[in-house]
């Protein structure tokens, strides 16, 4: 399977009266968005706002954070969410708005939606802070229960950022990539000297309002499968799922997947990259124990030498981390682990909540639990009401002038556990 | 918190989803939850059922309490 | 006149009193450096100065703990250290614990920065590397030329505050503390550095070697379950409506002992749950599903145990730290002593 991406680098966005790319700015017409966005009735407004780097602004409570992005060769963006499930998925060519974003923002749903500071200390954590990016607001109906509401938000993202997308189709893209991996057998022919390595990829499926997409399916609800790495850039996955925002593999991120990046760029040289082995992170032991099972079952199958291995999430996924490393290793397939910690505030409790003999190698995303002083910023996007309530804030830990401190867990993506960011921690 | 309350010698009883966790951290007496979201029953089958569930694990846990252990223990059936 | 004041501890034998005959001596102060201070104070240079010496005896000061720290605090405290210095013990268990004890205790208290220094096998390190910079020595005396550089470039950073960096380079054991960087390249990119070494049979290094974790001793089971007192503990964030103690989602740090007195059943009117880490949902219509009240007064009133303690203990487990986990065990475990309870159901989402 073969891709064509081509990325269109963005460094500006301003309201116009026509969505268009033009000079590398993308132009957006709000009233279309806005329009787009109350066409869900669950919706009672919608307001768009644009956050700069290095502006003095925060964005808070946020969803979610999407790429816009668009099939130029057939095919659709989103398959099985927003576009329809075709042949073109991860095949093809695609365009990318490069270096912006739509931010869903919008009173709070649960305890584990994230800030997004423009600049500013924190700003060094998030990924978001160097990317122009188009908050979306919304605000809900009177009394919508909590899961309608998640779908409304997460819909409204998908829908922007699809309508972006399509501003870039008719653009002469300013790099093109090509990225392919081949049936199985032919892959392993094409670099028969290179180690064969492999992918696991989970995702959250907790069931915390809602959970990663899969195709449109909901990831609690899949065994774990093959996938093209293509696929994923195309938007097969999508994130639906509550987790604390700083582990939460964004939509961007799963466009942007970094061991799928890195993998790449190590393809042919010293690894031959076979593919992703897609799996999730139930809450029943019984799907954790079968999971796992069949994730070692499809290392071996595809004769894998080495396998790197990404969670979302803490506490209990970590569980499905470590029976994943440990079942891959059983079957004689080398394990790296890439995942963050939550040793506590002092850095001197345990960073993972489960452990096993087999987690010899391990690449840091960095320590949760360290707290950071926030400032004040001029402007505010969404509202900083629920801060205290948020993953990583606590009664009280806002002042009057709108300054806080809180643990790096309430920054978005700030210690994703996908290898994203330089972030890292070591034992003092 | 299974740790620091057993080590004044008060027996525990772990009911928990997640057993190789509670195997990780060291406790004695395990009786595996059903399911993250609800350890103690299981809402789906029915408030009735639900209860039947929750009472029958409820002895399991008295009757582990009462049983002398080695290390370890998990306790997977109500016969034991 | 120098700018730096330091305290140094050492034991009888280093002072030159004496070996194990005289290691019942009470602690005593003299001006001015002693023994191993007179090498520390030369290679700190002009500006610091060793003003006191306390010097204590290893078997008093084990036999003493409490009164020996105390003594030896206010004696520290009458000097106003910039820094506190004790040792280096080596490999010798009783000095080491003592080093570690007093430093821990000049921290806290006199709020001074503190230093010592051992070898690794000393039973002091693993039982205060988390809490005092240890640094490492030799196994005997002999490695003395070695160590007192590292200790002096070390009381140095204390005294002007500059920042210590990790232990490979300062030369100290490992706290076991995770401090967070900005590595060269991103997780991705090291990880897969890490596999192609790993697969082929090289040396790597992995940023977090697996911790081990401690176990206790099953206690003794109920005897008498017909006349037992029992209580529920849990982790699943179940807490009155109003949270009324601002328990925390996530990486809590309390926990809540709430009433049950009178109560036949957990009423999704009067509790719900806060825990940040699983769907709530199922829980908030039905607490019992998280404490089993309903069923325990059922078999209380049938006699299946004798009787239930009026409260729950409760906090959130996800993404909290084990050492808070093992204080809010410790408190809880002292109070249901207190209360006379005889087993405990600890229930985990």
């Amino acid at each position: 399977m073969k891709l064509e991406l081509g990325k269109i680098f963005i460094k500006d966005i301003q309201f116009s009266d026509q969505t268009c790319v033009k000079d590398h700015v993308l132009y957006v017409n709000k009233e279309e968005v806005e329009k787009l966005v109350l066409e869900d009735d669950k919706l009672l407004e919608c307001h768009l706002d644009i956050a700069r780097p290095g502006d003095s602004t925060r964005i808070t409570p946020v969803k979610d954070v999407i790429e816009p992005r668009v099939k130029v060769s057939g095919g659709e963006i989103f398959p099985g969410m927003i576009g329809k499930v075709t042949p073109q998925v991860g095949e093809g060519r695609t365009h990318a708005l490069d270096g912006c974003c739509v931010v869903t923002v919008g009173r709070i749903v649960g305890f584990q939606e994230g800030v997004i500071d423009m600049s500013g200390p924190a700003a060094d954590y998030c990924p978001f802070s160097k990317t122009v990016n188009l908050c979306v607001v919304i605000e809900p109906k009177e009394g919508l229960e909590t899961h309608v509401y998640e779908k409304a938000g997460r819909m409204a993202g998908l829908k922007v950022a699809t309508y972006l997308g399509e501003a870039g189709r008719n653009v002469e893209p300013d790099t093109l990539e090509t990225f392919e991996t081949k049936p199985i057998f032919e892959q392993a022919a094409m670099y028969p000297d290179l180690p064969k390595v492999g992918y696991v990829h989970m995702l959250q499926s907790q069931g915390l309002l809602h959970d990663t997409y899969y195709y449109g399916v909901d990831a609690k609800q899949f065994i774990p499968t093959f996938m093209y790495p293509t696929e994923i850039m195309d938007g097969a996955i999508v994130s639906g799922n509550c987790v604390a925002p700083c582990d939460k593999v964004t939509t961007y991120h799963h466009f942007h997947n970094p061991v799928i990046e890195d993998l790449y760029k190590h393809h042919g040289k010293d690894v031959n990259f076979m593919g992703v082995i897609l799996t999730n992170e139930n809450v029943f032991l019984a799907d954790k124990e079968r999971h796992s099972d069949m994730v070692a079952k499809l290392a071996e199958w595809m004769g894998l030498d080495g396998v790197l291995i990404t969670e979302e999430g803490y506490g209990n996924p970590d569980t499905d981390l470590m029976m994943n490393c440990r079942k891959v290793e059983q079957k004689g397939v080398k394990v790296v682990l890439i995942t963050d910690e939550f040793p506590g505030k002092d850095g001197k409790s345990q960073s993972l909540a489960d452990t096993c003999e087999e987690a010899t190698a391990l690449a840091s995303c960095g320590q949760g639990n360290a707290t950071l002083q926030f400032p004040a910023m001029d402007k505010v996007i969404g509202t900083m009401e629920y801060i205290e309530n948020q993953i990583g804030g606590w009664a009280g830990c806002v002042n009057p002038d709108g300054s806080f401190e809180a643990e790096l867990q309430i920054i978005i993506a700030s210690t994703i556990a996908n290898g994203f960011n330089k972030l890292a921690a070591r034992g003092y | 918190m299974v740790k620091g309350i057993e080590k004044y010698g008060l027996p525990v009883v772990h009911m928990a989803t997640v057993v190789p966790i509670s195997l990780t951290i060291g406790a004695n007496r395990i009786i595996p939850g059903v399911g993250i979201p609800y350890p103690l029953g299981d809402p789906t089958q029915g408030e009735v059922d639900s209860k039947k569930i929750r009472k029958r694990m409820v002895r399991r846990a008295l009757k582990a309490l009462q049983t002398p252990v080695d290390g370890q223990t998990v306790f997977e059936k109500d016969d034991f | 006149m120098a700018t730096y004041k330091i305290v140094h501890y050492i034991n009888q034998f280093f002072a030159g009193i004496g070996g194990e005959e005289k290691a019942d001596i009470v602690p005593e102060v003299r001006e001015g450096a002693v023994g191993p201070g007179t090498a520390l104070e030369k290679a700190l240079g002009e500006e610091y100065e060793i003003a006191a010496t306390v010097i204590c005896g290893d078997n008093y000061f084990g036999e003493n703990l409490d009164t020996a720290t105390d003594t030896i605090v206010e004696m520290v405290k009458q000097y106003e250290p910039d820094v506190f210095v004790a040792g280096p013990a080596f490999n010798a268990g009783r000095y080491g614990v003592a080093c570690g004890t007093i430093c821990k205790a000049v921290e806290e208290r006199l709020g001074v920065p503190v230093l010592t220094a051992e070898y690794e096998e000393n039973p002091g390190v693993d039982m205060f590397r988390k809490d005092v910079i240890i640094v490492k020595t030799g196994d005997s005396a002999a490695t003395i030329r070695k160590a007192v550089p590292v200790m002096a470039a070390l009381v140095k950073k204390m005294a002007t505050g500059e920042e210590i960096l990790g232990p490979d380079i300062e030369g100290y054991h490992e706290r076991g503390i995770r401090v967070n960087y900005f590595a060269e390249e991103r997780a991705s990119e090291r990880a897969i550095q890490m596999l192609t070494k790993k697969m082929k049979g090289e040396e790597f290094h992995t940023d977090l070697p697996m911790p081990k974790f401690d176990r206790v001793d099953p206690a003794e089971p109920i005897k008498d379950i017909k006349h037992a007192k029992l209580a529920v503990v849990t982790s699943g964030g179940v807490v009155p409506t109003d949270n009324p103690d601002h328990i925390e989602s996530s990486n809590a740090t309390k926990y809540g002992v709430y009433s049950i007195a009178g109560m036949d059943t957990m009423s999704p009117n009067d509790f719900t749950t806060i825990h940040g880490g699983y769907d709530r949902q199922f829980v908030m219509e039905n607490p019992n599903l998280v404490v089993p009240l309903d069923v325990l007064r059922e078999m209380e009133k049938d006699g299946e145990f004798g009787e239930l303690v009026n409260y729950f203990c409760t906090t959130t487990g996800t993404g909290t730290a084990t050492g808070s986990a093992a204080k809010f065990g410790d408190e809880i475990g002292k109070r249901l002593v207190e209360d006379h309870v005889d087993g405990v159901i600890l229930v985990s989402t």
